[in-house]
């Protein structure tokens, strides 16, 4: 019985992650700079592969399993922001600038590298 | 036993969506236009890997795969990092050329 509950929450699981994935794709594909795209990529692509993380640890019956992907779960949450947060300044201090259409630029008077 | 099915065709339908991700993610990688841009398609295209290898590791039912994702989380979060200076050393290194190019 609860097991068939933890198959249930894991497939859904699955779906609503791989959703977020594929809408992270999109706003890749569509945003018009690197600023809009690295939103997109990170807190879409991180909560795409925590989900799916997440779904193996609920439908792993197996104790070092789910432990396992729980780990990558804080791991990537972790990691993730830094990632980008170095690629976005890296970006910025190589001279690349928003597009025109963003409203508030916090580095506007940042020394160039 | 509905359970089961329900998971099963959740893994399908993961796995389509997950090959579409790929598919427009590398449309991105190959248009750039800059070297942030494909650095960061390529961050996204190591996530999407990790989510497909979780994906199998149910699929499948190997355990063992579940260790190769997490693997490729350390590995691209070390290549991002990498590449990220890169960029940023890059165009110091552009800068520098110039300068010198100019007195010389």
């Amino acid at each position: 019985m609860i097991s068939s509950v933890f198959q249930y929450v894991a497939g859904s699981l699955l779906i609503l992650g791989t959703c977020f994935s594929l809408l992270a794709a999109l706003g890749l594909l569509r945003f018009p700079d690197l600023y809009t795209r690295l939103h997109a990529a990170t807190k879409a692509g991180t909560v795409g592969a925590g989900f799916v993380l997440l779904a193996i640890a609920f439908a792993s019956f197996d104790l070092s399993v789910s432990l396992r992907a729980l780990g990558g779960v804080a791991f990537i949450i972790l990691t993730s922001p830094i990632a980008a947060h170095l690629l976005a300044r890296a970006a910025y201090l190589s001279g690349e600038r928003p597009s025109n259409i963003t409203v508030v630029n916090e580095l506007e008077n940042e020394k160039q590298g | 036993m509905t359970a089961d099915l329900f998971l099963f065709v959740s893994e399908n339908v993961a796995l389509s969506l997950l090959a579409v991700a790929v598919l427009i993610v590398l449309v991105r990688l190959f248009r750039g236009p800059t070297l942030p841009d494909r650095i960061l398609s390529l961050d996204m295209l190591t996530t999407l890997a990790i989510s497909l290898i979780g994906v199998l590791t149910l699929r499948l039912g190997v355990d063992l795969l579940l260790d190769i994702a997490l693997a490729l989380c350390l590995v691209g979060f070390v290549a991002t990092v990498a590449l990220a200076r890169y960029a940023l050393l890059r165009k110091a290194g552009q800068a520098v050329a110039a300068e010198s190019g100019g007195n010389g």
